[in-house]
């Protein structure tokens, strides 16, 4: 009995990495047939990680899930980008205009989502897409502050970013960004909560790796807005930092705070070189 | 499918029995398939039903079912709290009888396709669907 | 009515007579099940899609009845034959008794 059981354990000790691979697989993302680029080299500044190949959280996805993102029909974050497009050309607040008096089509804006978040020298601080939509609907709208994590906000940075699709993803990190990716560096690297794990422990030192039934990627960003399943919606960057430290059981920061402005600019520019794919389809 | 309201009643009859006999534990889901077929017998040619091995999110599971020439085709999660998924109906103008959705498995369990076929007889064919727990939950 | 629904639908623009084509459909709604609960534990009443429709010149393509196990934003995908041209009709029907349409034309 106590010899079965133990070939048992054997046999499954041997056959559970093969079965269970945890890895980022080798397919080819594209979107309605434009190849992304969702493998490429790690941006010099990862020198230090150990990290040399950077890699879309796609890669670490079951094949369903992957191809919901292949066909923007079948990808149910679009729907948000129907309804931001309506809002797009919807007049709103005291100065009289829409998104469109000033930009025209959405396209104008291709390029945007992938420089963001972005220095404004005028204003003098680090501003994420959500901060700048913001910015747009207060000063030069005289509209309401959409809520910074609202289905309404959510919805127009999917639109903004669906310009920038398969454009390689540049947020730069010198000059007056430097202190904002610095800070940021330091919150990805410090452990948070009753767990004391950080950014890093995941998904630097452990991508590829399972964490209970799930596989862990290298936590990238340039597929958000992202549409998860387990939501049935569109998810922000700051929800997933949010979620991610919350579940080290840690007291997180909150969306559009000043950390997560700074870890987002980090996290961004360790994407450096890979598209913007969003919105992306993850579990 | 309608349900009258005597045959709502005595499906959640059927599920509450399963909550204090678990040996009856697919009555609900007998009782459906029996009012699908009026109580015929079931054969497994003449419908394919396509579903993950393994669901990443029970939330949104994509499947497909196909069964040439049926007229409809009755889709079952034997594992929800409610079995019902879909009835697929095909008219004149369906160029084949095949339909893909996205449904939702609150765990790991078998989901069912009985198509009502041509001449009149019934198919079935099912898939066991194991439905993974994300890692932190967030 | 569950506020902000808007369907998607993908049909090719012609098609050759008698040719089959793909139809794919996709609706924003909640599906919301009726087995949840929210913050005080009171049940979240059932406010689902529970029927749709596809016909082409007044003809049946495919007539769905939904249960509350499709999930949130609907997604149907299914073969049309096209006889001659026309226009598609897809047709959602709502739980509240709303009713949502979308309109394809199709040329030969």
């Amino acid at each position: 009995m106590k010899y079965k059981a133990l070939t048992a354990f054997a046999a499954l000790a041997i056959s559970a990495p093969m079965v269970f691979a945890g890895g980022a697989d080798d397919d080819t993302l594209s979107i309605d047939g434009q190849e992304m680029i969702s493998k490429t080299a790690a941006p010099a500044h990862m020198a230090e990680t150990g990290i040399d190949t950077i890699m879309s959280g796609w890669h670490f996805r079951e094949d369903d899930t992957q191809a919901m993102q292949m066909d923007t029909f079948d990808n149910p974050g679009m729907i948000a980008v129907d309804q931001a497009t309506d809002a797009w050309n919807t007049v709103d607040g005291t100065a009289e205009k829409s998104c469109a008096s000033c930009h025209e089509g959405p396209e104008s804006l291709a390029g945007v989502r992938a420089v963001y978040p972005k220095w404004n020298a005028d204003a003098g601080e680090m501003r994420t897409l959500a901060m700048q939509i913001n910015n747009c609907r207060t000063e030069q709208m005289g509209a309401e502050a959409y809520k910074y994590d609202k289905a309404e906000m959510t919805a127009m940075e999917a639109l903004i970013t669906v310009q920038s699709r398969g454009m390689p993803v540049d947020v730069a990190i010198d000059g007056p960004a430097a202190e904002y990716y610095e800070k940021g560096k330091e919150i990805y690297y410090t452990r948070y909560g009753q767990l004391e794990l950080s950014c890093a422990n995941c998904h630097e030192d452990n991508y590829g790796n399972y964490i209970r039934a799930d596989h862990l990627s290298q936590g990238q960003i340039n597929g958000f807005p992202t549409y998860r399943l387990k939501n049935a919606g569109l998810v922000q960057t700051h929800n997933r930092f949010r979620g991610c430290i919350r579940d080290t059981r840690a007291e997180t920061y909150a969306v559009g705070s000043p950390e997560f402005v700074a870890l987002e600019l980090y996290v961004a520019s360790r994407g450096n070189g890979l598209s913007v794919e969003g919105p992306s389809v993850r579990q | 499918m309608d349900f009258t309201r005597r045959e709502t009643l005595a499906l959640g009859g059927a599920a509450a029995l399963t909550f204090v006999l678990p040996f009856r534990a697919n009555a609900a889901v007998d009782d459906v398939i029996a009012e699908f077929t009026g109580g015929a017998a079931v054969g497994d040619a003449g419908v394919e039903l396509t579903a993950p091995e393994i669901a990443e999110n029970g939330n949104t599971v994509p499947i497909a079912v196909s069964a040439p020439g049926a007229t409809s085709v009755l889709v079952l999660a034997a594992g929800n709290p409610t079995p019902g998924v879909a009835t697929f109906n095909f008219g004149p103008l369906a160029a084949s009888q095949t339909a893909s959705t996205r449904m939702r498995l609150a765990g790991t369990q078998d989901v069912i396709a009985i198509a009502k076929l041509a001449d009149g007889s019934f198919a079935r064919s099912s898939k066991t669907v194991k439905v993974t727990i994300g890692g932190c939950g967030g | 009515m569950a506020s902000g629904v808007k369907p998607r639908v993908k049909v090719p623009k012609s098609a050759s007579a008698g040719e089959a084509i793909v139809i794919k459909t996709l609706i924003s709604h909640p599906m919301e099940s009726g087995q949840r609960k929210d913050g005080d534990g009171n049940p979240i009443p059932r406010s689902i899609i529970n029927r749709f429709t596809c016909e082409f010149n007044g003809q049946t393509v495919i007539d769905i009845t939904m249960e509350p196990a499709i999930s949130t934003n609907p997604y149907f995908e299914f073969e049309a034959t096209v006889p001659e041209a026309g226009e598609f009709a897809f047709t959602w029907y709502d739980d509240d008794g709303s009713v949502y349409n979308d309109n394809k034309a199709i040329t030969v």
